[in-house]
Parts: C-alpha cells; sequence; structure tokens
C-alpha cells in the first residue's frame, strides 16, 4: 500500500509524485487534501490533492522542499512506499455552473487549483486561470492547467515567463473588464492569497481560499489547525480547507503557521548533515 | 505454593502499597511511575482476600471479570491461570490494571473497603497480565466453527478492541478500522506514557489480533468510506469512535499560537512521540510556564506532560476548588508529589499574546462558591474586580471534547442526540438503525476507559443475538 508509482521532478525544489491509495482514489473529491507519514517516526503532513485517477487507484500530489519532511519526501524512489496515507479530508470544493469564474494558483498551489479548475469547467463554467510563479523555472503544470480551463494566463514576477508581474494584476485587469464573473478560487502561499483577496474585495464576487495549516490527526481530534473565519473559530481540516477569504483573519493565521519554526529549522538542518556526512550525495 | 492464612490474619494485614519511580527523578523522563507488585508482594496481597461466598467486588467490575478466582490462582503461584482466567472476559488486562478507577469500581465494594484497605485488585490484575506478557503466556481461541458473518468496528480504542475480541472468540469475522496510523485510540493519542507504556498497547492489540480479528489503519470512516457502505459489506456495524473533538473555552486569545487543546498537546507527545524530538519529527512547544485548564484526568496528563518536557513551573487552573476535582485522587496525587501547582477557584478570562502571537499570560479572574448547581456541586460565582494576570507561555485546554460528526454524518438513519452523541438502548447499545450498535464516548461522552470497555461488551452480546436471529445489513 501507498506504493509511489511514479514520480517526476518539475523543478530542482517541486516534485510530483502518484501515489497507489486506491480506497482514497475511490471517493476523493476536487478540493480534498490527504495527511501522510513517510516513516513511522515521521511527522503528519497535509497536502491537497492535485490530481487523482480512480480506475489506477492513484493520488497525485505535487510539493516543494521547504524543510526535512518535504525533503525525505523528494529522495523516494518509484517502488517505495510510505508508512501512512489518510484521506480523502476536508470538504470538497463546492463545484455548480457559475457561469464565468477565475481560479488562480501560486507556487506549489497551481497544483492545487488544477482538479478545481478541471470539476468547474466540467459542470460547465467558463474558467479563467491564472497562474504565477517568481520566474519560468517555478512555473508547473502549465499543460494540465491549460487543458483543464477555457482560457490561461500565466505570469512572472521577473517577466522570464508570460506576463511580467503579479498574479494580481491580471485579475483586477479581468474584474474590471468583464463584469459577469461570478467566483474566484486563489490557492498559494498565505500573502498571495491574502493579496487576491484585497484585490477582489471591491469586485461583487465571492473568493474562496484553501488553507494549508498546521495539523496532526486531520480529522478534528486535535484542533491545531483553528483559523478565526468570521469572527468565530473553525477547524480547517473539517470545516475547510476552503473559506470565504474576505472572512479570514490572516494575521493569526500566518502567525500560528511559524509556530514551530525553530523545531522546523532544527530538524532539517540535522537532517541535511546526516545526509550530507553519509548516506545520500546531491 | 502459597498458602492460604486463616481469616483473622488477612484481615490484620495492611494492604501493599504500589512501589512507584520517586518525583524527584521521574519529572525528568517519561517511564512509568508505578512501578508494579514483585511476586512476593502480589502473593501477600492476594492472601489478604477474604474469597467472599457472596463477592462483592465482581458487581463493580464493567469488565465481569471472576475477581476472587483469579486472586485465589495468585494465592496457588498459579499466575498463568491466574491471566487466562482474567482473559475470560476482558482482552485488556494490562490496560485495565493500569488506568481502572479501581477505587470507584470493583474496590468500592470489597468487603475490606470499610476498613479502608481494600484490596488492591488493580494492582494484582497488572500483576498478573505483566507476568504474563514477560512468561509468554497467551490466550487461547476457543474450538469453535469460524461463522461466515462480518463485522466492522469503527475505532479501535477500548471499546472497539473488546468487542472485537467477544466477537472473534464466538467465531465472527471481524474488521476493526482506526483513522489513526496505530491501532488503540486514546490508549495511545490520549494516556501518557508514564501511565500506560505504549509498548503494552501494542502487545495488547496484537493479542486480539491473533484472535483473527482484522485490524486496518489509516482508515477514516466517514471519508475514506462512509458508514452507509459498511452497511452494504458487513453484517453488522459497531461505532465506537471515541468523542474526539476538543472543548474550548471561547475566550480571547485563545487561538494564539501557544494554545493547545489537550488533545493536540497529548497526541503529539504521545502518539507522534513528539517528547522524543528529534529523533521523531513532530514538535512540540516546551513552555517554561504552563498553564492547564480544567482538573480532570486528561488536565492532570497534561500538566504532568508539559513539566516532563521541561517546563519549569506546570499549572493547574480550575474555576472550582480542590473538593470538586473530578481527576482520579491517584492521579491528583501524583501531580501534586510531581509540583503541579493547583490555582483553584480562578477562572480564565483572556490569554494575552505579544506582537507575533507568542503566549505571555493569562487574564483570570477569583472565584467564590455558591449554591448548589444542576450537578450537585457548588456553583462558581466570579468576585468583580478581582482580575489578576499569570505569568505563562502556554495553555493547555483540558476542559472536555464534544461529538466528533465525522462518522454520524455517513451514517443514515443513525440518530443522534443534541450534542451529537449516538442515542442507543442502554441494554443493548442498539442505534436506531437495526444492525448499527454503538458505544464508548461518542455515546457517553468523555468517560474511562473501563466503562468503554464495558460497552464493547455489552454490544458484543447484542451483536451475537442480532446476527444468531437472522439479523443482517449487507442481506436486507
Amino acid at each position: 500500500m501507498y506504493k509511489v508509482f511514479n514520480k517526476e521532478k518539475l523543478h530542482k525544489t517541486i516534485y510530483s509524485m502518484w501515489i497507489e491509495a486506491p480506497e482514497v482514489a475511490q471517493s476523493v473529491q476536487p478540493g480534498q487534501f490527504i495527511i501522510l507519514m513517510i516513516t513511522e517516526k515521521g511527522e503528519r503532513i497535509p497536502l491537497t490533492v492535485a490530481d487523482f485517477n480512480r480506475e489506477k487507484g492513484l493520488i497525485r500530489i505535487v510539493f516543494q522542499i521547504v524543510g526535512k519532511t518535504s525533503e525525505e519526501l523528494s529522495t523516494l524512489e518509484e517502488g517505495d512506499k510510505l508508512f501512512s496515507f489518510i484521506g480523502p479530508l476536508g470538504k470538497k470544493t463546492e463545484i455548480e455552473n457559475y457561469g464565468k469564474v477565475i481560479t488562480v494558483g501560486g507556487g506549489t498551489g497551481i497544483a492545487c487549483i488544477h482538479p478545481i479548475a478541471r470539476a468547474l469547467k466540467e459542470a460547465g463554467n467558463e474558467v479563467i486561470s491564472i497562474i504565477g510563479a517568481r520566474n519560468k523555472e517555478l512555473v508547473i503544470m502549465e499543460e494540465e492547467i491549460r487543458k483543464a480551463s477555457s482560457e490561461l494566463i500565466v505570469t512572472t514576477d521577473d517577466g522570464s515567463y508570460g506576463r511580467k508581474g503579479f498574479v494580481t494584476q491580471v485579475l483586477k485587469e479581468l474584474l474590471d473588464k468583464d463584469k459577469s464573473i461570478k467566483k474566484v478560487w486563489t490557492i498559494g502561499p498565505p500573502i498571495m492569497m491574502k493579496v487576491t483577496c484585497d484585490t477582489t474585495k471591491p469586485y461583487p464576487v465571492e473568493t474562496i481560499v484553501s488553507l494549508n495549516s498546521i495539523m496532526v490527526d486531520g480529522t478534528g481530534m486535535c484542533g491545531s489547525c483553528r483559523v478565526t473565519i468570521g469572527g468565530e473559530t473553525k477547524f480547517v481540516c473539517t470545516d475547510g480547507p476552503e473559506f470565504d477569504g474576505q472572512l479570514v483573519d490572516w494575521e493569526e493565521f500566518s502567525n500560528r503557521l511559524s509556530r514551530y519554526k525553530g523545531s522546523e529549522k532544527k530538524s532539517w538542518e540535522l537532517y541535511e548533515h546526516t545526509c550530507t556526512c553519509g548516506r545520500r550525495t546531491n | 505454593m502459597a498458602e492460604m492464612i486463616p481469616p483473622k490474619e488477612r484481615m490484620q494485614r495492611e494492604q501493599i502499597s504500589m512501589p512507584q519511580q520517586e518525583p524527584k527523578e521521574r519529572i525528568c523522563n517519561f517511564k512509568e511511575v508505578p512501578l508494579g507488585y514483585s511476586q512476593k508482594q502480589a502473593i501477600y496481597e492476594a492472601q489478604r482476600c477474604l474469597q467472599c461466598k457472596n463477592p462483592k467486588c465482581i458487581k463493580g467490575c464493567p469488565a465481569e471479570i471472576n475477581i476472587p478466582q483469579f486472586i485465589k490462582k495468585i494465592v496457588e503461584e498459579d499466575f498463568a491461570g491466574a491471566y487466562l482466567e482474567i482473559l475470560k472476559t476482558d482482552a485488556l488486562p494490562a490496560i485495565t490494571g493500569r488506568v481502572c478507577p479501581q477505587e470507584e469500581q470493583c474496590q468500592k465494594y470489597c468487603i475490606l473497603e470499610k476498613q479502608k484497605k481494600p484490596i488492591a485488585i488493580g494492582r494484582l490484575e497488572r500483576f498478573v497480565a505483566d507476568w504474563a506478557r514477560e512468561n509468554n503466556i497467551h490466550g487461547k481461541l476457543p474450538k469453535i466453527s469460524r461463522k461466515e458473518q462480518k463485522v466492522a468496528i469503527v475505532g479501535s480504542g477500548p471499546a472497539g478492541l473488546t468487542c472485537a475480541a467477544d466477537l472473534a472468540k464466538l467465531g465472527y469475522q471481524l474488521t476493526l478500522f482506526e483513522a489513526l496510523h496505530q491501532p488503540g485510540g486514546v490508549l495511545v493519542y490520549g494516556i501518557p506514557e508514564f501511565r500506560l507504556p505504549k509498548s503494552i498497547v501494542k502487545y495488547e492489540v496484537k493479542e486480539i489480533e491473533k484472535l483473527g480479528v482484522k485490524v486496518i489503519t489509516n482508515f477514516v470512516v466517514g471519508a475514506t468510506k462512509s458508514v452507509d457502505e459498511l452497511t452494504r459489506e458487513f453484517d453488522a456495524v459497531f461505532l465506537a469512535n471515541g468523542a474526539g473533538a476538543p472543548r474550548f473555552m471561547n475566550i480571547p486569545g485563545e487561538n494564539l499560537n501557544d494554545v493547545y487543546s489537550a488533545n493536540e498537546f497529548l497526541t503529539r507527545s504521545n502518539l507522534m512521540k513528539a517528547y522524543t524530538f528529534p529523533e521523531y519529527d513532530t514538535p512540540i512547544k516546551i513552555g517554561k510556564r504552563a498553564a492547564t485548564i480544567g482538573a480532570g484526568n486528561v488536565a492532570m496528563d497534561s500538566a504532568r506532560t508539559a513539566l516532563r518536557l521541561g517546563a519549569e513551573k506546570s499549572y493547574i487552573v480550575y474555576r472550582r476548588s480542590r473538593k470538586e476535582v473530578p481527576a482520579r485522587a491517584e492521579e491528583v496525587h501524583h501531580a501534586e508529589e510531581e509540583g503541579i501547582i493547583f490555582n483553584f477557584l480562578t477562572l480564565p478570562v483572556k490569554v494575552l499574546g505579544d506582537d507575533k502571537g507568542n503566549v505571555v499570560g493569562m487574564e483570570c479572574l477569583k472565584m467564590e462558591l455558591g449554591e448548589l448547581d444542576d450537578s450537585g456541586r457548588r456553583r462558581p460565582i466570579p468576585i468583580p474586580g478581582s482580575n489578576f494576570t499569570i505569568e505563562v507561555d502556554m495553555v493547555i485546554d483540558a476542559i472536555g471534547t464534544s461529538a466528533n460528526p465525522i462518522v454520524a454524518r455517513s451514517a443514515t438513519g443513525v440518530k443522534i442526540n443534541q450534542w451529537g452523541y449516538f442515542i442507543v438502548d442502554d441494554k443493548t447499545s442498539a442505534t436506531t438503525k437495526e444492525g448499527i450498535f454503538a458505544g464508548g464516548d461518542i455515546v457517553r461522552g468523555s468517560a474511562t476507559v473501563i466503562s468503554a470497555v464495558g460497552d464493547g461488551k455489552v454490544a458484543a452480546r447484542a451483536i451475537d443475538k442480532y446476527l444468531n436471529t437472522g439479523g443482517s445489513l449487507r442481506k436486507k
């Protein structure tokens, strides 16, 4: 169980993996996430599902190396097994025929937006996708997103690919130009989601964000992922992960994401040290 | 073989106290606090049992153990026999021998309780179970024909494990679904290592697996598959998924970085082994001054865990007085020995933080006791203007749990009450849907391990009856 079926390097720090998890693949819906552990001593990390194949029983995850666990995950090869893989967790995206919608992806959030855009398009929506990255190398899954959307606009901060600038500039232009846009989904780093919400605020569109809180069980048992939404405490794992972005207390959310910064750094340094000392050369 | 001693002499003997790790030493480790009786101590204690003709102790045991019988075998130095006697009805003896509140159950009914020296039944149970484990003594599967019927059990805590063991012994095909990566439920994520070593839980779960019970971990019923789907694959279903969802005070500052639910704090430490970080990857806050809100067993576990992780000061903050403390007397005693500071008649009203979201203090009100409330305890009333601040850098909410809706949401026709707990028939554990039974904390709210064990037994009996009389969910 939980075998790495396929591994692909999308960037020197970003990997895509298809994991064998037939029961999860059977019931997963766009917008949901999984929690995995690499080894018995590992931590439980949540990752939003990037794609799924029900027939083959596969779930696709896309992750960037940001610490010990993600780096260790990147060292797994096809055929290797994960210790634990549970899901599908959280509520699914509310897919309806809204008319015209926009999906915005940044960083590995591009992967998370993928099944949502596809499902929206399949439901009859006209889906405009905007994906953004710092530079050309970091633009991932472009072809998949293009296929899942009616129209795709790519931006890079440095202008090395697509339009120069941020996703929010394109988003603002679209909202100014087209009053028929009903809803916006945005997934990416917290600051990008917050800025996207600030951009859409003056417009009569609902903006949905998908939050990536720190979790332990992911089933509503611990409350590690709690977040304030419109003045009320909610659990990202069972009430989310998608929320009305205008209602999120972003400062609290960012603070809580940094809860274990010190430990995370220590853990990563220790791992890097053992890597360079011994088993792995890169 | 040790002798049976004359009743008069039995009455004169005092209860053998439990050897334990010294407080100074144990607050620096996560090893078990009580060390267990030696063989000699166990025999000496067992000899005190009066072997009543009409034993009252059994009445106080939800696991239905024939207590005088197993104690008699200890006196006879037939420890294997004592173990097999307990195992007839209790599949988790090393666990119940450690975490049962015996003083409110079997020992409360012991005839010697009147002289304040009841037989230490729990300690004897623990001795027997530990002896059997160390001496490789195992229960045997009774010689019965395997039955066709399949039973699904949701949750592998004490209720689920007990129900599974009882039904497996009757020949049914059991599948136990566990959402986490390890079986045991609250026994692994909730109760700390220093009260219940995880190797013991692992061992007793393995013994149950040997009865033919299939344990499937990493399977979230309500997410991976719904209860409705299970009813199409199994003949009967037992829902024992635990209470699960943490409660918070709903006071300002409660979402600051270093405010934990007891569930999160204990899960990180116990299940994820954060106390060994960085050997295990899961981190946990090491507070210098930790405040635990609440005074139940979970609060004691949290405050004592914070101390062992390295807190210089670990407080219990409780709005009522010492008299109303709901934790077991033994747990409170252990906590006090270890230097936990109790702040009674204190109500937190606000958690204070700095600009980065870190906890720097907790504002509280002093309380006084008024008239009796619905629970029969004197109602705590805030004293106006008595606000004061405790300097703390982490807070743990241990004020109880509520029902996690994830399983119930996926079970069509299974009714819940206004608090989200399953509505069941007390005598059979049957829910409002035929063929589906429920027990443990998801019926009772936050209760004890042994009451969950009792529920598991009641449900097993009812499920056997249901299946025996032609009932079947999947063939409906």
